[in-house]
């Protein structure tokens, strides 16, 4: 595979957003589908235990810190994002030295409901305030009284928070904070769009490796300029016909989590099929916070947060995916069935029957690599691709 | 053109060779846990058997799970492909392929010798040649007798099929019960064939159905899917060399 040099920077910049975490006055630990405008907006720090978790997961020491939550009582059916976060905090370190020590929660649940229990636990270790926005599964239409219920949540919360920090929440700031929000994820965007080109410049393992800025520093200048050298770089790439890998075959979509622990195996594996993933439905998820507006924010926020790719009906979930498929014009898709996240990985067998291509499912975990067996993945993935 | 299809499972090591559609040789072994040495040996010995010399063999395909270890394969394919093959060439109104193997099984559509969809059991042995062999073993039974005995049940026993280790002690609280062998071993082939029932529903059955593998040889097993399919299922005459066969297909082309 051809790394990306913006791989490089993300790493320097997410090293920096990292440290600048024990310095910050006051921190939030957030979930990665909740509005981060809000807290960037008030100078919050936003720290993100799912990012950590895949951090762990990538440096494969998933199940080392999983075992500290499960000698704690923790099933190991739970999410190992939880089990590895929680792990870190019984263990009072991680491979970054642990994070700092939340000022106080925000966790939404248009995600999962996993994340309501497992910071309701935290709440109870750092005996600190929690905030649950809780986002109505929309399983067709979204109604007028789901946008109320979670607009005035949205303004329940910065009373919260105005609250525990004697902050208040201005409007330009908000507004400030909104717009490059909007910027960030449009140039977010226009990077994995630059996949449609043929051969790809990128592929889903550069996806995701180049994703934490959106995730973590959406709503900062950080990740407007972090985009912007990235979609630079991808544009070069395009010109000068270099593509993500040496011979671009076949085209492929990824479904769910990436299986942090095995993404360079997993790369490699399918550049040796001439095989390229060019797209996902994990990075392009954070795509859908580009329809925020910077007039009504709290109205157009709760609308955005709500029907977040997690928190909508299978047939919704579906039509996304075949959006994708056309735009990206690939062959078939990969499903990677994920043991710890359920919400993504339930209907699967489902939704794979309304695909327009053919797909294949292959069952796996994110962070506990316990539960790969790689025999097993490299059968099923050859067998789809002499199909294909 | 001659070739030969290797196929290394997890307990047997099966060897084809053919030429012009026509089966030369074949050679049934169990698996060492030097694999490198298990296709060696396998192919010397269907080598021998042939009567040919290793000159003659025009190509090598290797299949199975350790497909990876055959270094002196001309080319390596999966076994859902080789299956698919394999049963195509046999049978040609096939249109699903039952795999039962030692470790995996798999439910295969084909359609003009190509695979158009697959299932493969998940990542459990319930369901797998593995689940007769420790049931077998914990009713003190070879497991060429297995087949026979179910079939003179009259009763068959309910036995989980979630997982081996869990129906194995249903199967030892059976026996001190005092169940009659039969029945209980019934059950065994009943639990196998409701597992693979519920990945055949997932790629939708379309007849003929081949059934291949080790465990097709299973007449207990048999018995118990064509129930549940309500119509009979084709085995080969050994379908057991159906993935070496598809890879010896496949290396004539």
């Amino acid at each position: 595979m051809r790394k990306l040099q913006s791989s490089e920077r993300m790493r320097e910049l997410m090293a920096g957003y990292y440290m600048q975490g024990h310095q910050a006055e006051f921190n939030a630990w957030i979930t990665s589908g909740a509005p981060v405008e809000l807290l960037y907006a008030m100078d919050i720090y936003p720290v993100y235990p799912e990012n950590h978790g895949a951090l762990i997961g990538a440096t494969k020491l998933g199940s080392y810190y999983s075992d500290f939550a499960e000698r704690n009582g923790f099933s190991r059916d739970l999410c190992s994002y939880a089990r590895c976060d929680l792990g870190c905090v019984f263990a009072g370190t991680s491979p970054i030295g642990g994070l700092p020590k939340p000022t106080f929660l925000f966790a939404c649940n248009n995600i999962c409901n996993t994340v309501v229990k497992w910071y309701e636990v935290l709440s109870r270790i750092f005996k600190v305030p929690l905030f649950i926005l809780d986002t109505p599964f929309i399983r067709k239409e979204l109604k007028e009284s789901h946008l109320r219920y979670v607009e005035e949540q949205l303004y329940d919360f910065i009373k919260f928070s105005e609250k525990i920090t004697g902050r208040e929440l201005e409007e330009r700031r908000l507004k400030e904070v909104i717009s490059k929000s909007i910027e960030g994820v449009s140039l977010y965007s226009q990077c994995l769009l630059t996949a449609r080109n043929k051969p790809s410049p990128m592929n889903c393992f550069d996806a995701f490796v180049n994703m934490a800025p959106i995730v973590c520093l959406r709503g900062t200048e950080h990740a407007v300029n972090f985009y912007i050298d990235m979609k630079k770089e991808l544009e070069e790439r395009i010109k000068n016909g270099i593509s993500a890998i040496e011979k671009e075959e076949i085209r492929l979509l990824w479904d769910n989590i990436p299986v942090w622990y095995r993404l360079r195996w997993l790369g490699e594996f399918f550049e040796s099929k001439n095989a390229c993933l060019v797209a996902d439905t994990y990075t392009n998820a954070w795509t859908g916070f580009g329809e925020l507006k910077s007039t009504d924010i709290i109205s157009s926020m709760a609308e955005v947060y709500t029907l977040s790719y997690l928190n909508i009906g299978m047939d919704r979930t579906a039509e996304i995916i075949n959006r994708l498929i056309d735009l990206y014009d690939v062959d078939g898709v990969v499903m990677h069935s994920n043991r710890s996240c359920k919400p993504y990985s339930f209907g699967q067998y489902e939704i794979q029957k309304k695909l327009s291509v053919p797909t294949v499912i292959i069952e796996a975990d994110m962070v506990d690599e316990r539960i790969f067996s790689e025999a097993q993945v490299v059968t099923r993935l050859e067998a789809f691709l002499e199909m294909l | 053109m001659i070739s030969a299809g290797i196929d290394i499972g997890s307990i047997t090591a099966k060897c084809v060779i053919l030429q012009d559609h026509k089966i030369l040789a074949y050679r049934i072994l169990k698996v060492k846990p030097d694999l490198e040495e298990s296709a060696k040996e396998i192919f010397e010995e269907t080598l021998k058997l042939s009567g040919l010399k290793r000159e003659e063999i025009d190509r090598i395909v290797a299949t199975g799970y350790g497909r990876a270890r055959v270094d002196f394969a001309d080319k390596k394919i999966t076994e859902i492909t080789c299956h698919a093959i394999g049963a195509t060439f046999l049978i040609p109104e096939a249109r699903t392929v039952i795999d039962i193997g030692g470790q995996d099984s798999k439910v295969i559509a084909v359609e003009n010798g190509k695979v158009l969809d697959f299932v493969m059991n998940d990542k459990c042995a319930a369901g797998t040649g593995r689940f007769i062999e420790v049931m077998a073993n914990a009713l003190g039974l070879k497991i060429e007798q297995v087949g026979e005995l179910a079939l003179k049940a009259k009763e068959k026993l309910k036995i989980s099929s979630t997982c081996t280790v869990f129906a194995e002690s249903e199967v030892v609280s059976y026996i001190s019960a005092g169940r009659k062998v039969e029945e209980i071993i019934a059950g065994v082939c009943d639990a196998i064939a409701g597992r693979l029932m519920a990945m055949v529903a997932r790629v939708g059955v379309r007849r003929e159905v081949v059934l291949t593998g080790g465990v097709a040889k299973n007449m207990g097993v048999r018995r118990a899917i064509e129930e549940k399919l309500g119509f009979q299922v084709i085995v080969p005459e050994e379908p057991q060399i159906v993935g070496a066969l598809g890879a010896a297909v496949l290396g004539t082309k």
